[in-house]
């Protein structure tokens, strides 16, 4: 996964002049996951920029930069440290297209990485996207392949809007195929994971990897469930999920954000309300335990969907 | 002596005039029912955006704030767009999307008015940033206030400047008063400029309702930042005669006496009195630019009562350069 992302920005660096990266230790260091290791060597200072602890002017001069023309990478370390920076993302890169009646575009891509489970408590550990995709003028996508990852952000430097790219601190090792010819991966189109008849576990980020565990089990049990991943939470392809509800009539959406006012929950309403005649009762949306999120490895565990939760919903919901 | 052009001199006096102005017509506009929303007048506080945008050309930025007409007016918007901005019509320069607190012209290097205290200042240092990668020969004029300079962004965003030398010039249009708070209780320092020194930058104080010597020191400011020396700090010590925005009465937090004091140093007279003295323009010369500007106020008022208001298409139009339109309606719960 790591190395699908970092082949996205070194092709886009080669071929496109007005990209460059700014972001804290992306230089010398390499970044905080290693991603951008050996860029400062490869493409010099000026397109790979360490920048100051400032998240705030590292979005907004990466606005600035893109309105004038640019198509700017910047890194925000986790998604944690983007509330540092929420008046420059929501306040001005979502809004100023708009604002400003059509007259600018906002190339910009903010990478960052989001999610739970690697034991660093409740500031480091939170699953943000789904505010950002409650925001219109932002899109939002969130590979869970390396396949995805490179063809995602191929996309993503085509693209002329502001854009969140989350990366999950646990999938950077996940390995999959990536070919050698040339694709891309559209914004805005989910894809089935795994086909099956009985259940739709719809998801996104490392959710996915969790689904598709669960599906795992769930088939040795006869159950056959069909794992659909978003890719994109902005634009949403309802379609794709409605048409797996249709083939299934059962639904769990499974997240690691906060159930309250989730982005799950707002899928689990989408669904009620486009596909209520297909579906044999309600959907189920699991998110993370409603707290902060806790040091203690246990009480972590216990805070974040895993795939014998997603098997227990199944059984417990749908009487499969 | 006076070194400037009859040209430039003229370009001035008909800019601060055109402020002026407009800043009264808004109001005006504002009592009639005729505008709505925020407007936040810069009336007093010409001199600045004059005596700065007076070194930039066309390819040069600048960012503003809520109080932006005057910034927009000295970087060459067209009054008349702006006020079909301020009446919400579609032919205001942002689409009727903006308002005052939001006039936007890409085409003059104008990157908007912003609504959010400071947050417009790393819009600039962006832009530099990128005329300085493309090698171009911009600089980026970040504007804000005593208000704003409290405000983080401000750190972060004269901290990158200053090690990315990025060619900025940051304007504090220190008027006194942020809302209601006066700057003497609010700004830990005596001057704003005085911060410079934390970032490595020449922090100069201008006085704010002098044009020539705003314009000499931004002079120097521009100059610096062209030449790639990097950014400097520019504090413009002024006064806005209205309330913070147009409902607001300013005699709550301020004396009747302190107005009088800075209103004897009104720019606009300052300048007439020094020209005239000088003999470099006459009198009549003045007075027909007066005369002109009031023509055309008169037509921005016309063009946008007459224009059109913005079609329901527009509601989604804009948001995105490409995205499912379906998807944005059913957001409002229409399509679903």
């Amino acid at each position: 996964m790591r190395e699908a992302i970092s082949q996205g920005l070194r092709e886009a660096l080669e071929q496109d002049p007005r990209v460059f990266i700014m972001g804290e230790d992306v230089g010398a260091y390499g970044g905080a996951y290693a991603v951008t290791k050996g860029f400062l060597t490869r493409y010099g200072p000026k397109r790979v920029r360490d920048a100051p602890i400032a998240e705030s002017v590292i979005v907004g001069s990466g606005v600035g930069a893109a309105m004038g023309g640019l198509h700017p990478v910047v890194e925000i370390m986790t998604i944690n440290f983007s509330l540092l920076a929420m008046d420059q993302i929501v306040n001005h890169a979502a809004k100023i297209r708009y604002m400003s009646g059509g007259q600018v575009q906002v190339p910009l891509i903010i990478r960052t990485v989001t999610g739970g489970g690697a034991g660093l408590a409740a500031t480091h550990s939170q699953s943000l996207e789904g505010w950002y995709a409650s925001v219109p003028g932002l899109k939002v996508v969130f590979p869970t392949t390396p396949y995805d990852a490179l063809g995602l952000l191929r996309t993503c430097f085509k693209e002329k809007n502001p854009i969140i790219y989350c990366e999950h601190a646990l999938l950077y090792g996940v390995r999959g195929q990536v070919p050698d010819d040339y694709y891309d991966v559209p914004i805005g189109q989910a894809e089935v994971k795994r086909p099956g008849e009985h259940v739709s576990l719809i998801a996104y980020g490392r959710a996915v990897h969790i689904a598709l565990q669960a599906a795992q089990e769930l088939a040795s049990k006869g159950v056959q469930a069909e794992v659909v991943d978003l890719r994109s939470l902005r634009p949403l392809d309802t379609e794709a999920l409605v048409a797996s509800v249709k083939r299934t009539h059962r639904a769990v959406v499974i997240e690691e954000a906060w159930e309250t006012g989730g982005f799950g929950a707002y899928i689990a309403y989408l669904l009620h309300r486009q596909a209520f005649d297909d579906l044999d009762g309600p959907v189920v949306h699991l998110g993370g335990a409603d707290v902060p999120m806790p040091y203690a490895r246990n009480l972590e565990r216990q805070a974040i969907p895993d795939a014998a939760r997603v098997v227990a919903t199944v059984r417990e919901n749908f009487g499969l | 002596m006076l070194e400037i052009t009859q040209e430039k001199l003229l370009w001035m006096y008909r800019t601060m005039t055109t402020i002026r102005q407009f800043e009264e017509r808004a109001l005006a506009e504002v009592s009639a029912r005729r505008t709505f929303g925020g407007s936040h007048s810069s009336a007093g506080q010409e001199a600045g955006p004059t005596g700065i945008c007076a070194h930039l050309s066309p390819q040069d930025y600048i960012a503003s704030t809520h109080r932006g007409h005057g910034h927009c007016i000295a970087k060459g918007v067209d009054p008349k767009l702006m006020m079909a901005e301020l009446f919400g019509r579609a032919t205001g320069s942002n689409k009727g999307k903006g308002g005052s607190m939001h006039i936007a012209d890409m085409s003059k290097g104008m990157l908007g008015a912003n609504g959010v205290v400071a947050a417009s200042v790393p819009l600039a240092v962006g832009a530099a940033l990128k005329a300085k990668l493309r090698k171009e020969d911009a600089v980026a004029v970040a504007f804000f206030g005593d208000g704003g300079s409290n405000q983080g962004i401000i750190h972060e965003s004269m901290n990158l400047a200053s090690i990315w030398k990025l060619p900025v010039i940051f304007v504090c249009e220190n008027n006194q008063y942020a809302e209601s708070t006066p700057a003497e209780y609010s700004v830990s320092v005596r001057n704003v400029a005085d911060r410079a020194a934390g970032y490595g930058m020449p922090g100069v104080i201008a006085d704010g309702m002098d044009i020539f010597d705003v314009y000499d020191k931004a002079g120097a400011a521009v100059g610096r930042a062209r030449s790639g020396q990097g950014p400097t700090l520019l504090e413009c010590k002024t006064y806005r005669y209205y309330g913070h925005f147009a409902g607001d009465n300013p005699r709550s937090y301020r004396s009747e006496e302190e107005e009088k004091q800075w209103h004897a140093k009104d720019p606009i007279q300052q300048f007439r009195q020094r020209v005239l003295a000088e003999k470099v323009l006459p009198t009549g010369e003045l007075d027909a630019v007066d005369a002109e500007v009031a023509a055309l106020m008169d037509e921005a008022v016309r063009f946008a009562d007459a224009s059109p208001l913005p079609g329901p298409e527009g509601l989604y139009e804009d948001v995105y350069v490409n995205y499912p339109l379906e998807a944005l309606r059913r957001g409002a719960g229409m399509g679903a």
